[in-house]
């Protein structure tokens, strides 16, 4: 016998086990309907793979989960394909989801099988993929793919078979026990070739299935040696042991830490029912399309065990259970202390329907109502995650999701001990699971609002560098508009201006003085063209003193023979002057200089008198600049006046005329202005 | 030469000064230190007011975006401008800033009940491309002349673009609950004492 571990907590109700066990497994008749809902288990629904109208075999996968190895949901009888609709399911929402509706032919008729009698000559990862096509998910609980489940990649120490089913009412895993144990040891062998066969596998059961342990007994002494061992853990009856968490800490002693899963601690945990359809998935190629469930409850005139296919409407099996709805007080998928209540028996059977429990009003009581907590701590003592129920359910009922969270509700299995010892009837659970909801709400609207503020972020970014750009663009526009009306004004207008001169000047000038490099380039070439000149006129001359010409002719040669001449002296000693002093450069040639300077020099002029005059104002007063005004303007309408007189055509002097009577009006007004200051003084 | 325990017991006054300077000087250098290098880059208030703020972007505040009214919020604006978030966020922002909590200001708008998002009536769509502009948060596809359609799964439900819509062809439609984003809700407090005697009618409860 195996050493076994206590855990904290736990409670002991009636375990109304006997009465649904005192019968074989029982099969239905097929129904004439199935419904197999697309939505099997927490994650994401199924896919459907068939369409309305479709006919399909027994054991034909109609739908798959999205995602690496997600399971696959197979039709449970041949038929047709009626509807995909979304219908009433067994849910504590009581939401609709949508369901495949088959209408059985009732031949019942399978598909190929393809069985691997020696799946040890498979790859361990084309059978996981082989469990997930299979539609293999945990039969426990939660319905978690199995495929994902045993495809850990970290190395199994123990592979830990849950035979406990430690809720009361639920006998489906102990009749497999007494009916199968030596397919469920088939099914343990199959696991551990996926696990790579770890050094342990233990069996955890209560000690409350004395037929079953035989069984197990029976069926482990008549297997061969040459096959892995299989341990045996019984231990005493209490409620929650069968819980993932309790069961390891009874079986090993090692307590799974807040947040950690099984695989952490090398430890992977399969109920029975998984590991029995695991071995009917790979050994006799069927899919998962049935599996075992208890109908119970007083309501019942049999109580019993039935292998279920998936999709039965619960009435079928209700119905075959003899139910006197006039006794059903409540009825309950699951266990009584887990379960759910449900409003009415037109409900599918889903794989994760281990138990339904039709109750009269001798099993449950009337709800009482709750009364205030008084703290006696009942609940503390009875939970099995040592968690303080009572402080959860003051956060829970003010709503602090943070305190909530700092005394580890997550780890609340929601075994429902704490609701039932407490005194007051406070229906604790409700309250953790409402707080759970809430937080994992909040959660999800975090991340979207997380999510909307990056895409809010991003547009910003996006808008602003786009505003960025066009600003860029505009002001490229711009500067290239100025440059362009720039060389237009310098090509149309190069004098205009005193200022326009003088740079025009400046850069004539550093034209010249620009490097001394180029200056002799130049040189040189204007030495070589002027020789040549030279030699032209040379030529000529000779060539018409020759001819005999008379001297009008020869007079003009000469003359040109004589430029070229100086040129070329000009030229040579400008380049001597350069190569005695490079740095310098050479002083601009007086003749050059001669052309150049009178420019400058209005231009010059212009603005000293402009700036004189300017000065000039400046030091007058308003009487002095009134009166000089006025004799400027007296001036220039006299020279208009002549300019009229003189004038012929007869649109000039219209335009004169024009000017003539504005340069009156502003006398006028100047006279004005002047009588004004006078009078003022 | 006297040891260093002889000169301190000597100089009791100038010890006690140098040993003080000594400290100053070392707790000094290591202030500095740490306020160089541990400098906290902008503001962090803005950003966990933010975080608290729901990200519709709908501007019911008064503000482009939620982010400015938080910036605003941290240089003293009021918290209760803020419907989509409702009493829920004005009550995790005045636990932030440690200032009571108000009511939500009705001149903003009124807290929704249920969530809703846009939804286009594409056969009604011109293809106009105006409430891909509205929109904050880029959850409208389309282009001109090409029918508009919303991403409802990043919709924030901020109504931005039900008013530019030329021929009025978006919706906003609540969300429905699923049995993903169902959740159990916390059971019903009885209204007196369990042993306590139902109030009479007219009685006060």
């Amino acid at each position: 016998m195996r050493k076994v571990w206590e855990t904290p907590g736990g409670i002991h109700p009636a375990e109304n086990k006997a009465q649904s066990v005192t019968r074989p497994i029982g099969y239905l008749p097929l129904p004439e309907r199935l419904w197999v809902a697309l939505n099997q288990h927490a994650g994401p629904a199924a896919k459907p793979l068939v369409a309305v109208g479709d006919d399909v075999l027994k054991g034909q996968i109609i739908a798959r989960s999205e995602g690496d190895r997600g399971t696959a949901l197979h039709a449970p009888s041949s038929g047709r394909v009626v509807a995909i609709a979304p219908r009433a399911i067994a849910h504590p929402s009581g939401l609709p989801a949508e369901c495949i509706e088959i209408l059985c032919d009732g031949r019942d008729q399978w598909i190929d099988l393809y069985p691997i009698e020696n799946y040890r000559n498979t790859e361990p990862s084309a059978l996981l993929d082989l469990l997930a096509e299979r539609g293999v998910a945990g039969l426990g609980g939660a319905g978690f793919p199995t495929a994902i489940k045993l495809a850990t990649d970290r190395p199994t120490e123990l592979l830990l078979v849950n035979a406990t089913e430690c809720e009361p009412y639920i006998t489906a895993d102990d009749s497999l026990l007494r009916e199968r144990a030596d397919q469920l040891l088939q099914g343990i062998d199959i696991a551990s070739y996926l696990l790579g066969d770890p050094a342990e596998r233990i069996i955890g059961i209560e000690d409350n299935k004395p037929e079953a342990i035989a069984a197990l007994r029976a069926a482990l002494a008549a297997r061969s040696d040459q096959l892995p061992a299989v341990e045996l853990a019984i231990f005493p009856t209490k409620y929650p042991s069968g819980g993932e968490k309790q069961l390891i800490q009874i079986v090993t002693g090692q307590e799974l830490p807040s947040g950690a899963l099984p695989a952490q601690l090398g430890i992977v945990c399969q109920n029975v029912g998984t590991l029995y359809a695991l071995k009917r998935a790979v050994v006799d190629g069927e899919p998962l399309i049935s599996r075992i469930t208890t109908v119970t409850g007083k309501a019942c005139t049999i109580n019993g065990n039935y292998e279920t296919l998936i999709g039965t409407p619960l009435t079928d099996l209700l119905t075959h259970s003899q139910l006197d709805p006039n006794r059903l007080e409540r009825l309950i998928m699951g266990g009584p202390m887990m379960g759910i209540a449900l409003p009415d028996s037109d409900l599918p059977i889903v794989k994760t329907s281990n138990c339904f429990i039709a109750a009269d009003n001798t099993e449950v009581a009337p709800e009482q109502p709750a009364q205030p907590c008084i703290r006696c701590g009942l609940c503390a003592e009875a939970c099995p995650a040592t968690l303080l129920p009572q402080q959860l359910f003051w956060h829970a009922q003010s709503q602090q999701h943070d305190k909530l969270e700092a005394h580890n509700l997550f780890d609340c299995i929601e075994c429902g001990a704490c609701s039932y010892v407490c005194p007051s009837n406070i229906p604790l659970v409700q309250y953790f699971r409402a707080g759970k909801g809430e937080i994992r709400q909040q959660r999800a609207e975090k991340a979207k609002s997380d999510f909307a503020r990056e895409r809010f972020e991003f547009r910003q970014q996006r808008l602003e560098q786009q505003e960025r750009d066009k600003q860029a663009k505009r002001e490229a526009r711009k500067l290239a508009a100025q440059q362009a009306k720039e060389a237009q004004s310098e090509a149309s207008a190069p004098a205009d201006s005193a200022a326009a001169l003088i740079a025009a000047a400046q850069v004539r000038a550093a034209a010249r003085t620009a490097s001394p490099e180029q200056q002799r380039e130049k040189l040189t070439r204007a030495i070589a063209s002027s020789e040549a000149r030279l030699q032209r006129a040379n030529e000529k001359v000779t060539e018409a003193q020759q001819s005999g010409c008379d001297d009008a002719t020869l007079q003009p040669l000469l003359a040109a023979q004589a430029s070229a001449q100086q040129k070329l002296t000009q030229a040579e000693a400008k380049l001597a002057e350069l190569s005695a002093d490079p740095g310098k450069g050479p002083s601009p040639a007086p003749t050059q200089a001669d052309s150049q300077s009178p420019e400058i020099d209005a231009a010059s002029r212009a603005i000293a008198k402009a700036r004189a005059t300017a000065a000039a104002r400046e030091a007058l007063s308003p009487v002095e600049k009134i009166a000089a005004d006025l004799a400027a303007l007296n001036k220039r309408v006299e020279k208009l006046r002549d300019k009229l007189a003189a004038c012929e055509e007869a649109e000039q002097r219209e335009l004169l005329a024009s000017s003539l009577a504005k340069l009156e009006a502003k006398q006028a007004s100047l006279q004005e202005q002047q009588r004004a200051l006078n009078n003022g003084i | 030469m006297q040891a260093p325990f002889e000169l301190v017991a000597a100089n009791p006054i100038v010890a006690a000064i140098c040993a003080m300077v000594g400290l100053a000087l070392l707790f000094g250098a290591l202030l500095g230190f740490a306020a160089e290098r541990f400098r906290v880059q902008g503001d962090p208030i803005v950003e966990q007011i933010d975080a608290l703020l729901p990200q519709t972007q709908c501007g019911q505040c008064g503000h482009p975006g939620c982010r400015p009214y938080a910036e605003s919020i941290a240089a003293g604006e009021a918290i209760n401008k803020c419907p989509p978030g409702g009493q829920a966020t004005i009550n995790a922002l005045a636990a932030l800033l440690d200032v009571p909590a108000p009511e939500l200001d009705d001149e903003h708008g009124e807290e929704s009940e249920v969530k809703k998002v846009a939804f286009i009536r594409e056969a009604e769509c011109i293809g106009c491309t105006k409430c891909i502009q509205a929109c904050p948060v880029d959850a409208i596809l389309g282009s001109a002349k090409l029918m508009h359609t919303v991403i409802a799964a990043e919709c924030t439900g901020c109504d931005l673009c039900v008013e530019p819509c030329p021929v009025d062809c978006i919706d906003m439609i609540p969300v429905e609950g699923d049995l993903k984003s169902w959740h159990w809700q916390l059971p019903q407090r009885p209204g007196l004492i369990a042993s306590d005697r139902q109030p009479h009618s007219g009685e006060a409860a």
